[in-house]
């Protein structure tokens, strides 16, 4: 895909608002996105701004009320609930900040699990987690459950759940969120070295300045409108 | 990996996983008891065959009639054999050792009930001694009577000792069969009355009317009562069957009762279930989330719920199933002189199975429909 002409990302003209009994609550307003294939793009904005709905839209977890979001060619605005769960399935990549992990899987059973919807045998579904926990170097751990794991470590498996299915984009909300100074920064050069070495898009959602940085863009909401972030030092701005 | 996670899931509190399983065991464990009950309460009726015909007194059973009446049976058409008997209503040492016993015309009688098995010698030996007496297995079980044993009946119809020596014990047929019965010679008692109370001798309680062909059993009834019609003693003819149904249908509000609790019993349980497996998914409505953020539709997680619901409902209603058996042996060695034929039918057998799997898919339900129709970003809790 040539990348100056046409953006992995489109979003066009998109609204969305919830409703709260009779009152309707607009929280996105014709919001404009293009993003590259292989970027790194970094969300950023206050509580209530609407970064998330964002991200969930992106990610085809939410229908818009108005505009499109074309992703790879593929328009998920008009794609129906069963159908754009199978898009996410082999489309996308989720990093939470809670990890969602099972518990009653292993690292290795969780990471094979989004493997489940595809045509691989079994053998082959677990030489593909058991390379993909290599990646975030949890090799050793893939029988263990995530109780077990230091929240740094079950944010690596849920990146290598998120990777496993070599997805178009990965969305991660508020992925350092939950974790130490230390395991945030290992997470945060997985994602990069995700970016960087293996190309892959990610559209990150943060308010951690940090982690920000480690994104090659970053875009910024306010009260559901989409703004470039203003030129200051992370430390001021949040 | 699906089933695995549904049996992780299934046992991931397993207190009250074991609760709820327990409960179930003990709910199907009651279904099949009391589906029992109803099945031995029929059980005289489900053993009658559509070759005999009971004749008694028109008023009630309780009125006899008269031995005469025999040959006039006889030569109606249809008529293969006549038998005949009476209630005794003896009890043997104490009125607590209740069971059946009669006072039949030996030969005729056997010969109409070849569902009775006694060994020729036996057979014979009870045919040749007339104060003699032929008992069920479980009923020579019972009291540990041996052949050549003198049992001491007190009367209640007929009052007084009854001496009989018993000369054979009989096995059922198959284990539908009440080996609880005692037979003895009719002539007995008649002879004794003749002397003590004439007017009580030669009359009969019931007869017995063995028919060439069922077709003609209506038919043959009919000729039977009209042949008595209007004299001293009118005659009610019916199927054995019927007879045996008119002794059912006295209890028939009781049957009803326990047929509705059997019923009622499911119902608790399947409300326990459904409860159980309600909170369980409410408290994974975020992994349930996470199954559909990463693709998997309905189908899979329908198959989740009711996959656990089912292991639950399954485990249950086996141990219940399998329970039943020894619960079965040790009721009816309690109530055994009330229900001589306690057997645990397949037919019960089959509707525990069928009562578990409707509870297991019945209490999936509404915990299926609240996560396939929640959506992900609110199982995510993830709204801004």
């Amino acid at each position: 895909m040539n990348r100056e002409s046409s953006p992995l990302v489109q979003i066009k003209d998109l609204n969305k608002s919830y409703r709260r009994g009779s009152q309707i609550i607009p929280v996105l307003e014709n919001i404009v996105l293009d993003i590259n294939e292989g970027d790194f793009l970094a969300l950023m904005g206050p509580s209530g701004s609407g970064k998330s709905t964002l991200l969930n839209l992106i990610a085809g977890l939410d229908q818009v009320d108005g505009g499109t979001i074309k992703i790879g060619g593929v328009e998920i605005t008009s794609l129906s609930e069963s159908e754009l769960a199978e898009w996410r399935a082999g489309n996308v990549g989720f990093i939470f900040q809670f990890y969602n992990l099972i518990p009653v899987l292993t690292a290795l059973e969780n990471v094979e699990l989004p493997l489940l919807l595809t045509g691989l045998t079994r053998k082959e579904r677990q030489e593909h987690a058991a390379l993909a926990l290599e990646l975030v170097s949890l090799h050793d751990r893939m029988d263990h459950y995530p109780r077990q794991l230091s929240g740094g470590q079950q944010q690596r498996v849920a990146i290598a759940r998120a990777v496993v299915t070599d997805p178009t984009i990965l969305v991660a909300d508020e992925p350092t969120g939950d974790l130490d100074r230390t395991s945030a920064e290992e997470v945060l050069q997985l994602m990069d070295r995700l970016s960087g070495d293996l190309g892959k898009t990610i559209i990150m959602v943060t308010h951690d300045p940090r982690a920000a940085q480690k994104a090659r863009t970053m875009r910024y909401l306010d009260k559901g409108v989409l703004a470039d972030a203003p030129e200051i030092s992370f430390t001021e701005r949040f | 990996m699906l089933l695995k996670l549904v049996l992780r899931n299934a046992f991931r509190h397993k207190l009250r996983s074991l609760l709820t399983i327990s409960g179930l065991c003990v709910a199907i464990l009651a279904f099949a008891l009391l589906r029992t009950v109803i099945s031995a309460w029929y059980a005289g009726v489900e053993a009658s065959s559509a070759n005999r015909l009971i004749t008694r007194n028109s008023i009630s059973l309780v009125f006899p009639l008269p031995l005469s009446y025999r040959d006039k049976i006889r030569q109606i058409d249809g008529v293969k054999t006549v038998s005949y008997g009476n209630w005794f209503g003896g009890y043997y040492i104490d009125r607590k050792n209740f069971f059946a016993n009669f006072a039949v015309d030996p030969e005729s009688y056997l010969s109409l009930y070849p569902e009775y098995l006694l060994p020729n010698d036996q057979e014979q030996a009870f045919y040749r001694d007339r104060k003699s007496c032929v008992v069920g297995r479980k009923l020579a079980k019972r009291f540990g009577w041996k052949i050549g044993d003198t049992i001491t009946l007190i009367g209640t119809i007929f009052p007084g000792k009854w001496d009989f020596v018993l000369r054979g014990i009989y096995r059922g047929r198959d284990d539908t069969i009440d080996e609880n019965q005692f037979f003895f010679h009719w002539d007995y008692i008649n002879e004794t009355l003749k002397k003590t109370a004439p007017r009580r001798a030669d009359q009969v309680g019931f007869y017995i009317v063995g028919i060439t062909s069922p077709e003609l059993a209506a038919k043959t009834a009919e000729a039977i009562d009209g042949t008595f019609k209007n004299s001293r003693a009118e005659t009610l003819t019916e199927t054995e069957k019927a007879f045996q149904m008119s002794f059912v249908s006295m209890s028939e509000a009781i049957i009803t009762a326990i047929r509705l609790v059997s019923f009622v019993v499911i119902v608790i349980i399947l409300v326990v279930v459904a409860n159980t497996m309600v909170m369980s998914v409410r408290e994974r409505a975020g992994e349930y989330a996470v199954f559909k953020t990463l693709g998997f539709g309905s189908f899979y997680l329908a198959g989740l719920i009711f996959g656990e619901s089912l292991l639950i409902a399954g485990l249950g209603g086996a141990a219940g199933i399998v329970l039943t058996f020894p619960a079965a042996k040790a009721f009816a060695a309690a109530v055994g002189n009330w229900f001589p034929v306690f057997k645990v039918e397949a037919l019960t057998l089959y509707l525990a199975v069928a009562a578990a799997l409707v509870v297991g898919i019945a209490a999936a339900v509404i915990p299926i429909w609240r996560v396939v129709t929640v959506r992900v970003v609110e199982g995510l809790g993830r709204i801004e």
